[in-house]
């Protein structure tokens, strides 16, 4: 049975600047993508290579210059994209936390933004503090500032959560955390995903990340999608760069058994 | 007498709840109206660089206008406006004294509070404003709830800019027509007491600080979110808005209002005008420190009911006469040409406030002058100083013309110190006032206008509309037509200046009316 993709994007194009005298940036460049319900997608790719505009184009933080982008089957056009954005949970590359709001304020704005009672905000603000393993009553009332970079990002991705999309979206959710962190709110989350059916696109950085997580990996360059695929699919790539990037995680393992030797520390 | 037994400190004090509370009152509204204006024109000029721009440089070009100018500019302006309501609505309003302040102090709050509130949303965190675009807010809701909270601390500086502008510039609204704090300093430069201007500028100067202290405090409070300090704030402003305010409606303006002009000769005589009338048993009030344009305005619009004005300065100004009549010929059609506008030229006071060129005596013996012809053949080699309007009036092109006088240098001065000048040769000739009592005090002679190029300028006591057909009122007045003469004027004129408790110009109308009450 073919099931129509919940997020799809046929050859998008977004291109910035060009005014001026400065030169036009293909920041997207001909992007087709399906992404099926219940799906973790990985994307991947060096710095400027367009992923960051990809995720804002599919909840209309920016418009596309070419192609057609479908969400849960409507053109993300011809929706209102403020409604399009409550439904669609985002994660910002940089947090993006409300400085002036708590910790609270700022996992309930949707629900707020949406007209949800205030007490059913509040239950459902603690529902995911625990689910993002956060203290309650350690958590609630602090602002951005008095926390962690890495409880920064769980509030974030609690915020992304809170309206009870079906859709997140998420942009590099857990840089700038020490590798332990990163690697348990990695599986967390993924946890999150299957507990809740949801539709998840994430942007990293890190490839052993997207190979531990992804049902499926993007690899974007220069605007393009380079491949697309499961990991075992993607090994079996032609491109160069493609090889490159899986070849560095098993490298790296490799490397690190030489020089731990097994049952050592752990 | 010590410093600060002298009795002008309690004299000032009992005129703060007046001063105060209507300096208040005008810079508090000034600031409200100045903020609603600015906010709603930052913020829609915000995304618009080339509006911002065109703001931003005409509140800057606005702040380049020295206040006194600024205020000054929109007392015709509105008197326009109401003659244009009047019209055409069947309904005028007052031009005179808050409503122009108001305008105008609003006007000068405006660059800090656009500045800063531009500069503070366009300091808001791009990622901030994209992940409220990004959580589902609309345009209205990321400003409300997002980019004004962010950018309150910096607005709330230029706020505290703008209110301790507004509140400074609130002191130059005096001269037309709002009481403020200004009253003491107009007041006191005029009559030389120096206490006023002193305890006009102390009190003008606490008043800043407090407000600025209180904003101050709600500013911390709310970088620092906390609601007690946001609170604390706002009760101090609202204690100091509702504090000016009580003995404000104890005290409406009521009886008949005198007017007086800016300086001591015009502040004596509105006090023995006030004096005289509670004598007889009117309640009166005064106005003082009025610009010499203003005050007739008001007049005729009756904010005031009656002042003394000059024959000579209401043909020229008034009138628009360039030509010059003999003395009874003129005040004649002034008063055929006032009546015109319904005002009441009740008469003569007995003395002349003439322009005059005058020089120290010995020096001008010496050169064997005795009036202004024998001026211009020594006038190439000589300076000469006069107050700030003077060279810009019809009398100063009716003396060059008539006697072909051209100096090597004119100065413009404060009035005060043109005599001293002229007596210490600082300057060798200055246009005096013929009443003015230091032309006795330095030995100075005035010369004589024997070609009248300089029209005569009786003091004559003017009616408003209203008071025309005030009998009682015209009763109380009548005794002091004809009873002041120049020598009279001159030393009452002297006392005035005299610098300690008995030259206030409540105690000099008092001896005044001791000397010529009895004739
Ligand atoms: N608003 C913008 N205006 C102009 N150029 C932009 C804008 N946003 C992105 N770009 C350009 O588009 C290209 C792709 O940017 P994008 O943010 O999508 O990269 P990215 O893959 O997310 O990079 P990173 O991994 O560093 O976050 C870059 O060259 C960037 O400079
Ligand atoms: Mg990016």
């Amino acid at each position: 049975m073919q099931i129509s993709p919940l997020i799809a994007f046929a050859h998008v194009g977004k291109s910035f600047g060009g005014g001026r005298g400065t030169q036009a940036v293909r920041a997207v460049d001909d992007v087709s993508l399906e992404i099926a319900e219940g799906e973790f997608l990985v994307i991947v790719g060096g710095s400027g290579s367009g992923k960051t505009t990809l995720l804002r184009l599919a909840n209309r933080l920016i418009d596309a210059d070419q192609g057609q982008i479908t969400v849960e089957g409507d053109d993300v056009r011809s929706v209102d994209p403020i409604q399009l954005r409550r439904r669609i949970g985002y994660v910002f590359q940089s947090g993006g936390l409300f400085p002036h709001f708590s910790v609270s304020g700022n996992i309930g704005i949707t629900p707020k933004l949406i007209g949800t009672p205030p007490d059913e905000i509040a239950a459902r603000v603690d529902e995911l503090l625990d689910l993002v393993r956060l203290d309650r009553a350690l958590y609630r009332d602090r602002f951005p500032h008095e926390l962690s970079g890495g409880q920064r990002q769980r509030v974030g991705v609690a915020r992304a959560l809170a309206a009870r999309p079906r859709i997140v979206l998420m942009d590099e959710p857990f840089g700038a955390l020490d590798p332990l962190t990163r690697d348990a709110l990695g599986d967390d989350y993924r946890e999150l995903h299957r507990k809740l059916g949801l539709t998840t696109v994430m942007i990293t950085h890190d490839m052993t990340e997207a190979l531990l997580l992804a049902d499926r990996i993007a690899v974007m360059r220069g605007g393009k999608l380079l491949a697309q695929g499961t990991p075992a699919q993607l090994s079996r790539s032609e491109d160069p760069y493609v090889g490159e990037l899986l070849r560095t995680p098993r490298r790296q393992a490799e490397r690190l058994n030489a020089l731990l030797p097994r049952g050592s520390a752990a | 007498m010590s410093f600060f037994s002298d009795p002008r400190w309690g004299e000032a004090l009992a005129h703060l709840p007046d001063y105060l509370g209507n300096h208040v009152r005008v810079s508090v509204t000034a600031l409200a109206l100045g903020l609603v204006v600015s906010l709603p024109l930052a913020i829609a000029a915000r995304n618009h660089r080339a509006i911002r721009g065109a703001l931003l440089g005409f509140a800057s070009i606005v702040q380049t206008v020295p206040g006194l100018a600024l205020l000054a500019l929109f007392y015709p302006l509105l008197l326009a406006l109401a003659a244009l309501s009047l019209a055409w609505f069947g309904a005028g309003f007052s031009a005179f004294g808050f409503l122009p302040a108001v305008l105008a102090l609003a006007l000068y709050s405006m660059l800090p509070v656009l500045r800063n509130t531009i500069t503070g949303l366009g300091g808001v965190d791009p990622a901030i404003r994209e992940a409220a675009e990004g959580v589902g807010m609309t345009p209205l809701q990321s400003l409300f709830q997002v980019e004004l909270p962010l950018a309150l601390p910096v607005m709330m500086a230029g706020i505290r800019t703008a209110a301790v502008w507004v509140i400074g510039t609130a002191t130059l609204s005096t001269p037309i027509g709002q009481t403020s704090l200004g009253n003491y300093i107009f007041a006191g430069l005029q009559t030389q007491n120096w206490v006023f201007v002193l305890f006009g500028c102390l009190a003008a100067a606490m008043l800043a600080l407090a407000v600025d202290q209180l904003l101050a405090l709600i500013e911390a409070g709310i970088r620092h979110r906390s609601r007690l300090r946001v609170l604390a704030g706002g009760i101090g402003i609202a204690t100091l808005v509702a504090a000016t305010l009580v003995p404000q409606t104890a005290r409406a303006p009521s009886g008949i209002i005198v007017g007086a002009k800016t300086f001591a000769e015009q502040y004596v005589l509105s006090a023995l005008v006030a004096q005289r009338l509670r004598a007889a048993g009117f309640s009166a009030g005064s106005r003082e420190g009025l610009g010499s344009n203003v005050i007739f305005e008001a007049l005729a619009a009756g904010d005031i009911d009656v002042y003394v004005d000059y024959s000579g300065t209401l043909w020229a100004n008034q009138l628009q006469r360039a030509d010059i009549r003999p003395r009874a010929e003129l005040l004649a059609e002034l008063k055929a040409t006032l009546a015109h506008r319904n005002i009441t030229l009740l008469g003569e006071l007995g003395f002349e406030n003439a322009y005059a060129l005058v020089m120290p005596r010995r020096r001008a013996e010496a050169l064997g002058i005795r009036g202004i012809a024998d001026l211009a053949s020594h006038a190439a080699t000589m300076s000469m100083a006069a107050d700030y309007e003077f060279f810009s009036r019809p009398e100063w092109a009716g003396l060059q013309k008539a006697y072909g006088l051209k100096f090597r240098t004119q100065r413009q001065m404060q009035p005060d110190f043109m005599y001293a000048a002229a007596a210490s040769g600082e300057v060798d000739v200055i246009a005096g006032y013929t009443s003015d009592g230091l032309i006795a005090k330095y030995d100075l002679v005035v010369l004589e206008d024997t070609r009248h190029a300089i029209p005569p300028y009786d003091a004559i006591m003017l009616l408003a509309p209203k008071r025309a057909g005030d009998e009682a009122l015209r009763a109380a007045l009548t005794p002091l037509l004809g009873s002041i003469d120049i020598a009279t004027m001159r030393e009452a004129n002297l006392r005035a200046a005299g610098g300690d408790g008995a030259s206030s110009p409540d105690a000099v109308a008092r001896w005044l009316w001791d000397k010529v009450g009895k004739r």
